[in-house]
Order: structure tokens, then sequence, then C-alpha cells
């Protein structure tokens, strides 16, 4: 295809030519094009399909502000829906697609929506889809979904990388135009850290648009000047293609830097974008301004556009929509596109200007005091109809009309954290407001400064003040200062379906309804018609908006007020804010020394928290997990099993008030514990409500090693660090965690001492009588390894956990095994454990639930009332302590073979099935191998006094009743003889 | 938000861990007459004000000190920063 719209000069390269395709369509273009300019020099102005009539659109703009002109960029598991042409550098091979038609954009089925618009409008959905209230879920919503919808997901994963990063600067400049480039200047010169980021690819903002002279040279050169010496000072960082999305606290800014958007495809290892952290002790704001169009009848056609997006592509991309263009304002910057686009070589139909003292030109037609009715043109316009000055009317044949309601400063940023923005009466616009984030100024046309002069002389004096430099400013350069001269004018009288919102297909007519129906505030209007709320976040729409509901309210634009912005300033995909932590980098997986080990066994793993736990051990003749349990249960209590419970947590505690301390955090007291003895301990929280539970080991009369629950470790930990700083300062006890500093293994079983004598050095005595139930003591074994033996027992046998330095871990599960191999030795999972301590009556995490206290738990005598500890004033409460108080039961089925479900609630054996006659409830479950019978634990009402009792098991969710009886919750060895043997 | 540590300097607030009001620091005595009604209070009753704001943070993600934030949870400016171990001390708290 020839580049037929392709005017001469702008900043692309001729010598270069890419190829792209739009809609499987190749079309030609030039390095220094962005997609929407490159179609426009093809000839292509249809881009895309409206959101909900399916009207047909192009390209309003030629910046990040784009509402119509959204493609699908890319294919395969690359497709990026949605994205703004006008932001796509080209590059070569670029394929893209509009979206939102059927079957093609041309010919799009659902264009019949815009004949009905009548029915279409503001609150449509709420008044239309009513009843029946089924069918919303059902039928509507999947049906509206579908028809009124921007482009669509690959539904694959995305192949690229995204990273994170941080930055630190003494000043951040957002925005690269002449005051962001001129505040570079003067803050690099003067040998400040500098960030100046710019969204675009070319550095230089508006005066890479513009025909201006800066010190009577082109404005581009200056631009390539001050650009070159900014990019040979080491303390200024140039950030193309870098949009600072929001202003945070503190003075810290969020940046997506798109490194690789521009790139056919990427270099290995480099990431697609990068989401920057920038702390920056001043940031300078100079994000220069939108311009904002005017709404007349149909002025959605594709053709019809800003007029300075005529202008930035004729001279910048050298460019045109049409070889004959009208212009339509209210102010003299329209003036300025129609005598580029002339000198260009642009036929100009006509500038139409609601000014009856408009400027005139002797190069072309103005019709002053003229205002646009009616524009014509399916696919495209052709024609505009006008009213002149006298009400007589005259038609313009035109492919292009450029539309100019004056500049609205990019505030945007100055309100991410609730500052209001003001008015100003001489731009017609808000500017920003007195409470800026701290750190931030503006400078520049953000600040509502329009000429070039006036941009340059703030960035630089806005630079000096931030960083607080002193003496004289750098010289500037030569510059138009124009005075801004226009006349507010936001809509055409008499029109109704004028667009406003193009993304969201918000006409005047809604904006109407929503205020003749009662939705007048500006947050209402904004919900009821989504002015404003598409992804363009309605910067080029907002105002038009406000304007009209500000006239039909009868009240000025001020104090009809403004919505606030919010960060991201632009869309910014899931992906980036995900950065590297997808999948396993987000959650990532602990594994135990043993681990490996652990696999070659062939275990089935289950995820713990983070940790990866072995579950059970699977023989290749085993068909079912129960197998592998029942199996590891009967041999562990038959002889002997191992299991790996490095997972639990290890607190170190040192210090000459160590025991003191540990009096503070358990409820059961430790003071009198023997050096050697280990101890259960019980945590409550301050309310009195158990926290977690474990063993405090006393090593030395300064020394105990604390456990906690595999899930509880960090908070434990956190808890009592807040118990020793915040509460007992003075206390001399230290903290540390120490849970991946040992590898530890239970050893549980009678033949458990048997194995572990073959490994422990023979100088330590482990014989019952040198080593009783709930020793503790620090060993050697294999000749030498240190190592800590405890004789605490979650199983109920005769049982022992061993710990060595994590190194290791795997070197003493394979010993283990072996050695144990005359004793028929088992490994054992989480299952297997957690039957065996349900036989045991061992509460667990489905007991210390975060509602239950030590005498829900059966334990209500061990909070020691003679000392101070956490949660032991608050557990006395009556509250907790009525009669008929929760206890914990063990739950048996009367017929044999009847399951016990956990989360079944228990109810009487006769009578109602309702929560008013609840009795309790079953937490934990299992098949006991050792009674040959599904057990349950539970806590039920009086639970203490029930034994015997038989009660239905009932879930109604899963339609359960199974006849139960209450029995001890120690099933096995209720008297605790194997746990001394 | 960045927080400026009393040792490590300035520090991003997503190394730390929020805990919430400091009153917490000022846990009753367990033998006093009122000890119950005091642990109510102490437990349940918190301020939530809309403006200055005395916090308890952990630097979870550096040295695990627990640290009293003084912070305005309109703006978010931050004040005060002080090791929460001098507080607890300067209150009279001690083993």
């Amino acid at each position: 295809m020839t580049q037929d719209n392709r005017l001469s000069g702008g900043q692309i390269d001729r010598t270069k030519t890419l190829n792209f395709k739009f809609d499987n369509r190749s079309y030609s273009a030039h390095p220094g094009d962005t997609l929407a300019s490159a179609l426009l020099a093809n000839g292509v102005r249809l881009m895309g399909r409206s959101f909900k009539y399916h009207r047909p659109r192009g390209v309003l703009t030629a910046g990040s502000e784009e509402p119509n002109a959204l493609v699908e960029l890319r294919t395969g598991n690359r497709q990026e829906p949605n994205t703004r042409v006008t932001t796509v550098e080209m590059f070569e091979g670029l394929e893209a697609h509009s979206q939102n038609r059927w079957p093609s954009l041309k010919f799009d089925a659902l264009a019949i929506n815009d004949r009905f618009s009548t029915f279409l409008t503001a609150g449509f959905y709420y008044k239309t889809f009513m009843w029946p209230a089924a069918f919303w879920e059902k039928l509507y919503e999947p049906m509206i979904r579908r028809a009124a919808g921007l482009g669509s997901l690959s539904m694959q994963e995305d192949p690229d990388e995204y990273d994170k990063g941080f930055r630190h600067c003494d000043l951040l400049i957002i925005g690269a135009g002449p005051a962001g480039l001129m505040a570079a200047l003067t803050a690099g010169r003067a040998g400040s850290e500098v960030i100046l980021a710019d969204e675009d690819f070319a550095l230089g903002g508006r005066l890479n648009s513009e025909t201006f002279s800066l010190n009577d040279g082109d404005a581009t050169e200056w631009v390539k000047q001050s650009v070159a010496e900014l990019s040979a000072m080491p303390n200024v960082r140039l950030m193309p293609r870098t949009t600072v999305i929001g202003a945070f606290d503190h003075g810290i800014y969020g940046a997506v830097e798109r490194t690789g958007d521009h790139l056919a495809s990427l270099p290995s290892g480099k990431p697609r974008q990068i989401l920057w952290r920038i702390y920056a002790k001043r940031a300078l704001l100079c994000a220069g301004a939108t311009e904002r169009p005017i709404a007349f009848e149909n002025n959605d056609r594709p053709g019809i556009m800003l007029a300075s997006a005529l202008r930035t592509y004729a001279n910048r991309f050298a460019t045109t929509a049409a070889q004959r263009v009208a212009i339509f304002t209210n102010n003299d910057d329209g003036h300025r596109t129609a005598a580029d686009l002339h000198a260009k070589g642009i036929r100009i139909a006509a500038v139409v200007d609601v000014r009856d003292d408009a400027p005139t030109s002797h190069d072309y037609e103005v019709l002053r005091g003229a205002q646009v009715r009616d524009t014509k043109g399916r696919l495209g316009l052709t024609f505009v109809e006008v009213e002149l000055a006298d009400g007589s009317s005259r038609t313009l044949d035109c492919g292009a009309l450029g539309v100019s309601g004056g500049w609205n400063p990019n505030v945007h940023l100055t309100c991410h954290q609730r500052g209001r923005p003001a008015w100003n009466d001489d731009l017609a616009a808000f500017v920003p407001g007195a409470d800026l984030p701290p750190g931030l100024s503006v400078a520049g046309a953000a600040n509502g400064v329009m000429s070039t002069h006036g941009a340059l002389q703030s960035g630089a004096e806005g630079a000096a003040q931030a960083l607080g430099l002193k003496g004289p400013l750098p010289d500037l350069p030569k510059a138009e200062d124009t005075p801004i001269s226009q006349t507010p004018f936001w809509y055409v009288q008499g029109c109704s379906r004028a667009w406003l919102d193009q993304q969201n297909d918000v006409t005047v007519k809604d904006v109407k309804l929503s205020h003749q129906e009662g939705f007048r505030s500006v947050e209402h209007l904004k919900r009821y018609t989504t002015l404003g709320m598409a992804t363009d976040q309605g910067k080029t729409s907002n105002m038009g908006g406000l304007a009209i509901m500000a006239e039909l309210a009868g009240k000025s634009i001020p104090e009809t007020g403004t919505t606030i912005f919010r960060p991201p300033y632009t869309p910014v995909p899931i992906a980036t804010f995900a950065g590297r932590m997808k999948g396993k980098e987000f959650h990532p997986t602990r594994l135990t020394p043993s681990h490996y080990w652990a696999k070659e066994r062939g275990a089935v793993f289950v995820e713990v928290g983070n940790w990866l736990r072995a579950q059970w051990f699977p023989l290749p003749s085993e068909t079912h997990w129960r197998e592998s349990v029942d199996r590891e249960v009967r041999q562990t209590r038959a002889s002997v099993g191992v299991c790996d419970c490095t997972t639990l947590g290890k607190i170190d505690v040192q210090g000459a008030d160590a025991a003191d301390f540990l009096n503070r955090v358990y409820c059961n007291g430790f003071a009198k514990l023997a050096v050697g003895k280990t101890r259960y301990g019980l945590m409550l929280r301050e309310d009195g409500i158990a926290m977690d539970d474990g063993t405090a080991a006393r090593l030395a009369e300064d020394h105990f090693v604390v456990t906690t629950t595999t899930a509880n470790a960090v908070k434990v930990y956190q808890h009592m660090e807040f118990v020793r700083q915040c509460l007992f300062p003075d206390m001399d006890v230290q903290l540390i965690s120490t849970t991946e500093a040992w590898a530890q293994y239970a050893v549980a079983g009678p033949n458990s001492r048997k194995l572990l004598q073959k490994i422990v050095d023979p100088e330590f005595d482990i014989s019952n009588e040198g080593f009783p139930f709930m020793a503790c003591g620090n060993i050697t074994v294999c000749g030498g390894l240190r190592a800590r033996l405890f004789r605490i027992s979650f199983s109920g046998e005769l049982a022992f956990e061993i710990a060595v330095p994590s190194r290791y871990g795997d070197a003493l599960m394979r010993r283990l095994m072996q050695e144990g191999e005359e004793f028929d030795v088992v490994p054992y999972g989480t299952e297997a454990l957690g039957v065996m301590r349900i036989e045991k009556g061992h509460a667990a995490g489905n007991e210390l639930n975060g509602t239950t206290t030590a005498l829900n738990l059966g334990m209500g005598r061990m909070v020691s009332k003679n000392k101070d500890s956490i949660g032991s004033i608050l557990s006395e409460r009556e509250g907790l302590n009525e009669p008929g108080a929760l206890m914990m039961v063990g739950i048996k089925p009367v017929n044999a073979g009847d399951k016990v479900t956990a989360g079944g609630h228990l109810m009487d054996a006769t009578g109602p099935v309702d929560a008013a006659h609840d009795q309790g409830y079953v937490t934990s479950a299992a098949f006991s191998p050792s009674l040959d019978s599904h057990i349950g634990l539970g806590f039920l009402k009086n639970g203490g006094t029930r034994q015997g009792e038989k009660m239905r098991l009932v879930s109604p969710v899963t339609d359960l009743t199974v006849e139960v009886e209450i029995v001890s919750a120690h099933f096995v060895d209720p008297e605790g003889e194997r746990l001394r043997a | 938000m960045i927080i400026h540590h009393p040792l490590l300097g300035p520090r991003d607030s997503s190394e730390f861990v929020y805990l919430g009001d400091a009153s917490l620091i000022n846990r009753p005595d367990w033998q006093a007459e009122d000890a119950t009604e005091a642990f109510y209070d102490y437990a349940y009753l918190r301020d939530n004000p809309a403006g200055e704001h005395r916090e308890l943070w952990f630097h979870e993600g550096g040295d695990r000190s627990w640290l009293v934030v003084t912070r305005n949870t309109a703006t978010h400016e931050i004040s005060k920063v002080e090791l929460a171990r001098d507080v607890a001390r300067a209150q009279g708290r001690s083993k």
C-alpha cells in the first residue's frame, strides 16, 4: 500500500520502511510513527467500533488520552486488548486487529444497537432488565457482556517477563516538554540527582508537534541539544517511554517503563515492562495539558478529532487524516492548526469559530460566529453542516474536522492524595489546587501556564525552588508568549446525540436525562451515565459533562465540582503490577532438608503454608491413600516410625529472665521447670482465647527452645517479641527464630529407643531411667555430630524428637531408615501423624481454631492463677466460663462402619435438628486403624459429663445423619503407659 | 510510606507489619482490684482517630524492632518514630 496521506517533513525516518498489518491487510510505515499515524498515512480513518452503539470510530487524539481507537495488538499469547493506537510505537511486523465488531469492522451486525439508541440511554440496564430476578445472572448479563465489550483476552499465559525496580532522586520531573526539559537543565547543571520521565518515546512534549521557533531556530533543534546535554550528565537519568502513574505517600511515585513494547521481539531475559518505585525528595509535575472537544450532533465520526491532534499528526508524523480539513474552535489555538495544515499543503475547507470577533486569515476562510450543527459520512466524515452567524446553513466538504474547545491542564497527579483542583476563569479550566501531595510542585501548562515562554520559565523556576537553588536561573531560549484568547463553549445548543465520552458512549442527552432523573451530584452523574468511567478516565470528556450539568443546575462549574482523579494515570497491565511475583515466585515453596529423600521414597506431598510436607509414603502395591496411612499408623504403633517435623516453628529463648519470660507468654508455669526437662505449653491471646501450643525445653538455666505449630510460627514469634519489647522491656531475654537451623524428626513407637540407641553416641544414656519421659538434652550422634534430643510424644507412643543442624537432616533420615531396617521402621507423613494424634486426643489446629479457650480444650486447670500471664485475666470472664461450656470430647459411631465427619454438628438423639438445638460440633475426624473404626474429636456442651451418651451427628448440607456415642478423647492408651515405657 | 527507623534510618513501609493502637503497651496490672475491667478496656477498646494516631509497627523484614509510629491517618504524615521499648520504659514498664 502507498502512504497516500503522507506529508513532507516530520520526525520520521524515511530511510527505513516498516511493514505492519491491521485487520490482516498489509501497510507500510516508518520508524518514528505510531500505529495511529501510520494508519492515517495509509488513509485508514476507521479503526474501531464504539462500546455500546457499535458506532464506527477513528482516532480522536494523538496521545495517551485516546478514548476511541483501541485495538488488539499482537497475536497469540502476546495479544493485548484495548491498546490505544496513539501510544503504540511502530515496529517491523506489527499486527493489530480491530475489536468489538462482528463480522467485520466495516459491517458490524451489532451496529443495530445504534438504531435502538432511544432505549439504550443512561440507566437503561437498571430500568429494563429488572424481572424476573433470576434472568439477570443467567441471561441478561452474559448477553450484555457479549454485546457491549472491548477487546478480548487471549486466555493464554503471557510469555513475557515483567520486572520491578527502585530508584532514588533529588528531583523527579514528570513530563519532558518545554517546562520539564528546562527544569531538568536547571537541576542537572546544579548537580542534583534528577530523573526526567516522559510517557512518549520522543522527549520534547508539545515542542515536537509545533512549528515554533526557539532562539530563532527550530524548537525540535533545541529539544535535541537539550536532550544531548542532559544525556551527558551523570547525575541525570532520562526515562522515555515511562509513565508516572501515581503520586503516593512520602514522595514515592509509581512509574511504568515500557522497555520492550516497541520491539518486534524481546531480547532474551529482558523485561517487557518495569514498574518503578521512585523515591523522590521533590517532584515537579510538567505533564502539560490536554485539548478538549466540543459536543455537537454526530461528533464521533472517524475523521473528527482534536485540532491539536491533527497538528501533531501533520508536524511530527508528517501525515493527515484527509486532504480537505475543516476546523471548529472557540479559541485562537484552533487557528494555529489551520495555519500549520495550510503550510503543509492541506486544503482548509473553513475555520468555524463560535466567536464573532475571531481572527481572520488570507489563506483560508474563517466563518465567524458559526457553529457545527451536524456531520455526515457512515464510515468516515464526508460533510460538515455549519450554521452561520446569520442563521443560514452551509455544507463543508471535508474528510477531517479538527475540534478545539480549549485546553485542560493535566492536574491528575496533583489529586492523587485527595487534593482538589481550583477553577481558573481565564482558561475556563481546572488548575492544580493548593493541597498538593507533599513535595510536589507544578510547572508549565499543567499549572495553567500555556505559552512556551511561560513553560520554560516556570520549569526553570520550579526546579530552582524545589531544590532551593541560589543564584540566577539559566538563560531561557527566546520563545512565543502568546496570551490565551478563547470564549468558553462546551456544546452546540439543541444537540442530543452529541458524544461527550466516546469510550463509554455517553452523550449530551444522557447527561440531561441524568439531571432530569435526579442524579445531579457529579459523583452520581458519573455512576449513572458512566461518564468518565472508561479506561481513559474521562480525560477528554469530564469537563464537557460537568459544564452541561452546571448549566442545567444553574450553577457555575466550580460549584458543580469535579470528580477525584485516582492512580493509575493511564491503564497498567496486571502483569506489570505482578512483575516477577507470579506462580512460585509469588508463593515460594519451603522444602525441608530431607525433602529429596522423601521424594525418592515416592512421598505424596501437601502444602502447609509455604512448606511442602510428606503426606504419606505409598508402596507400589497400594492403590488407595488409606492403605498407606493405615499401614504407617499400625507399623509405628507396633514397632517404630519416623516423621519429619522440621516445619514446626522453633524459637530460641535465652537470658537470665528466660524462664520468667516464658511464664508470661504461656498460661501454665515454667519457672520451676528443671534443666533437662521439657514441658507442654499453651499460649493464650490477651482475650483469653487459645493462640498456639507447643513445647519448651530447658537446655540450661538461661536457655530454652520453644516450638510452635507450623502455621503459627511467624505470628508467635512476632507476639513474643511484642511481649518482650513492649510489655517487659527490662527483662534480660533474647529471642531468635531457629526454625531453619535445625532438621527435626519424630521417632515414635515401642522400638524407637532401640533404634536411636544405634546412632546416639554411647556416652549418652537414653534409657528410661537416664532419659525419662519429657527429658531433653544436648547429645551427639553418629560419632560426634551435635544434636538435640527431646523425649516428647505427639503419637502417644514411646517417642523422641531428634534435631540435627539442617545440613545433616537428609543424612540422618537415611541413617535412621538404614539402622531401622531390623525393626521394620516406617516413614510416616502428616496423615498418619494426624490419625495418631486424634487417637491420642491431642488438640491441634482444628481445635485451636481462634474460638476456643483452655477450658474448652480440657486444659482449664492449666491456666495458672498465681502469676501474670497473657490472657489469664480475661480467660476468667463469665461468658467463657458459663456452665454448659463446650468441652473437647471423643466421638465414635454407634454402628461399626459409619463415618464421623468433621464439620458435622451434634444433636440430641431425639428432637429437632436446628441451630437452637445445636449441642456442639466435630473438629477432627479420621479412620483409626488401632480401633478399626472411624473416630472424631469435637466440642460438646457440658462435654465433660456426657460420656456414654448417644447423639446424632448431622450435616444438613450434605444430608448426613449418623448415630454416635460420646467417649473420652483419649482413644488410645488413656493412662499414658506407653509414653513412659 | 517511608518510616524513619530510629536505628536504621528511612525504610519502606513494606518492610513492616502493622499492629495498631500503641495503647497496647499500657497493659494493666493483673493484681489490681479492677483488673478484669481494666483488661477488658485494654483488649477491646481502641481509638480510631481520623488524624494523629500512635501506632505499633513491627520491623519484620528488618531488625525485628517494635516501633511506635505517630502518624496522621488522614494524611499519612509521620511526625515521630520511637522504639517501642523506649516508650514502654518511659511509661514505667520494666519486668
